[in-house]
């Protein structure tokens, strides 16, 4: 299939589809789905549980591959009823930044060496990485923190030290999971208030998985999920 | 960045039990290596210490420490007229027991003919016996001193010498003596027994044998030589000192060495088995933070470089640890424990072999983890 890109679609998928068992034990979880994510975009996916939500997230992660359909990520091709790129964990490595739900820092690295992880992964100097984890820090205003291990944060100072973790690799999609749902109201407005910043700062698309009603308001544009549909806009 | 060491460090308490826990468990593995060996320079000590080329014994024996040997006490003259024979001395051995400051000992007594081969070939402290009668050589092990009066049977002998490790293949101390008080002590009846012989009118029977000659040979003459020549005396039989090593390795202490082998399989087995539930253990509580690292572009290598490190550390900790403690209290086991530096490395490519094999199951664990698992609230 070729198409041609949209100015700024960063996600592009095109009738993914992707089932769970076979016979009376089938569930279809994603049918044919379709949307479009650009630059500079929070986009809200939202629906009752076993919608299908995190099992679109975990196909445009690149973990869980689909039946069938089409897929671009930031230009890239990757799926074309089947991954076209042999190397998926390079691709999110490069490309995708994530946020977890529950923050998912990694209890034996200290705030610091948790953003830096990303970069020596992907093959940064151990010098630079800590620069450049530190200079996120700061820029999410935790650097205070860098030194604490994830046991020693409150909620919104761990949210804000993986955030800094997804954007180490300035990566042009993130994708975030219930990224709201172990705050208060205001920490947050806060959080998605920074997501909006960033994306416009790092010119990235920002998909949020999230069931929290109180900030539907601050998303761009909101997908409805039921029985593995996009009911809409 | 190593996440294994960051992982260790954040848990450092748990860690450091683990190790000493597993410490114990390979220090007893090298613990029965160093008893193996230890029971073997047991086995080998006395002969050591003797140093003769050939040893004649009772025709049809493999004495005198595999079984029972008696040969006439003229042997040695007979034996020290052969050519190629520098020199011979008789030997008798007779196990008893002591009490020593309230201690009770259990020695072997060697009787040789002072000047001549049987005599201990190196001494600590002290001096050889020089009187043909009631003066001793001891081992250090008795807690004997030199100058300590010992009475044995109806006499007081005079510790003149010590040695240091000549003992017995099963761990007994050895205690030497001129061959004439051995031989009172080994064949002269009690009092009440030597009158009631008299009473019944039995001729007295002689003392004067002893349970094997020794001979040093001379260098340009094969031990092997003078072995067959001795050997066409019907009355006598002969075995060269490697025919005493091999007898004493071989077949004395082989069963209980096939035992100590046999203990230290099971154990190894036993550490492997912990090994591995220790690291399963470990790799089933970060499942939710190896689905984080794949989920984030983690290669499979950076996580089955985590559990393998971390199973190789806790080993070779454990090994260290364990050696170290062997090393102290080995004073205190009742046998000897020989550590030779070709055993414990030997044992140390053991120990990191099962390590890596024990942490294959984690690592079967780690790379199953779905990164999706990241995802779950």
């Amino acid at each position: 299939m070729v198409e041609t890109k949209p100015a700024d679609a960063l996600v592009e998928i095109r009738g993914i589809s992707k089932h769970f068992g076979e016979g009376e034990a089938r569930v279809d979880a994603l049918r044919d789905v379709t949307l479009t994510i650009n630059a500079r975009e929070v986009v809200g996916l939202l629906g009752p549980s076993g919608s299908g939500k995190s099992t679109l997230l975990n196909a445009i992660a690149c973990i869980l591959e689909p039946d069938g359909g089409w897929m671009r990520l930031d230009g890239e091709v990757v799926y074309d009823n089947r991954w076209l790129r042999g190397n998926l964990r390079r691709l999110r490595l490069d490309k995708i930044g994530f946020i977890f739900q529950s923050h998912n820092l990694l209890p034996f690295l200290n705030c610091t060496d948790n953003v830096a992880l990303v970069l020596t992964l992907a093959g940064w100097k151990m010098d630079a990485a800590t620069a450049r984890a530190r200079e996120l820090l700061a820029y999410l205003q935790v650097e205070h923190r860098a030194a604490a291990m994830p046991g020693q944060l409150s909620g919104g100072e761990a949210q804000r030290v993986a955030i800094a973790r997804a954007l180490a690799n300035r990566p042009r999609i993130i994708l975030a999971d219930e990224p709201t749902a172990a705050l208060d109201s205001a920490r947050a407005g806060i959080v998605m208030d920074l997501l909006h910043k960033l994306a416009i700062d790092q010119d990235a698309a920002i998909i949020a998985v999230t069931h929290d009603d109180k900030i539907l308001g601050r998303l761009d544009r909101i997908y409805r999920m039921v029985d593995g549909r996009l009911a809409g806009e | 960045m190593n996440l294994a060491f960051r992982d260790i460090r954040h848990k450092l308490g748990r860690f450091i039990l683990t190790c000493l826990g597993l410490s114990l468990l390979l220090g007893v593995v090298v613990t029965m290596a160093g008893i193996y060996r230890g029971q073997t320079a047991d086995a080998l000590a006395l002969l050591s210490a003797t140093d003769a080329d050939v040893w004649i014994v009772e025709s049809g024996s493999q004495g005198p420490f595999a079984e029972a040997s008696r040969v006439p006490g003229d042997t040695r003259e007979l034996v020290a007229r052969i050519y190629g024979v520098e020199e011979a001395g008789s030997l008798t051995l007779q196990t008893v027991q002591m009490l020593h400051n309230g201690r009770r000992l259990r020695i072997q007594i060697v009787g040789y003919e002072p000047g001549r081969p049987g005599a201990p070939a190196h001494l600590t402290d002290g001096r050889q016996i020089t009187s043909s009668r009631f003066e001793l050589i001891a081992d250090r092990q008795t807690g004997l001193k030199v100058g300590e009066k010992v009475a044995l049977g109806r006499d007081s002998f005079t510790v003149v010498g010590l040695t240091s490790g000549v003992v017995t293949l099963s761990g007994d101390s050895v205690l030497y003596m001129a061959l004439r008080d051995a031989q009172q002590l080994q064949f002269d009846l009690a009092p009440p027994a030597a009158r009631k012989e008299a009473a019944r009118g039995a001729q007295r029977s002689g003392t004067d044998f002893v349970n094997a000659v020794v001979a040093k040979v001379s260098p340009n003459v094969p031990p092997a030589v003078i072995a067959t020549e001795i050997a066409r005396w019907k009355h006598l039989s002969v075995l060269t000192g490697a025919q005493q090593e091999t007898l004493l390795t071989r077949t004395v202490i082989e069963r209980a060495s096939r035992q100590i082998g046999l203990f230290m399989t099971v154990l190894t087995l036993v550490s492997a088995v912990i090994i591995a539930l220790i690291v399963y253990t470990l790799t089933l509580d970060k499942t939710r933070d190896i689905a984080t690292l794949k989920m984030i572009g983690a290669p499979d290598r950076t996580i089955i470089g985590l559990i393998v490190q971390q199973a190789l550390l806790m080993g070779v900790s454990g090994f260290v640890i364990g050696t170290a403690l062997v090393f102290v209290f080995r004073g205190v086991f009742p046998r000897r424990i020989e550590m030779l530096p070709t055993d414990i490395a030997g044992l140390f490519v053991v120990v990191v072999v099962v390590c890596l094999a024990a942490s294959a199951l984690g690592v079967r664990v780690a790379v199953k983890v779905d990164p999706s698992r990241a995802l779950a609230g």
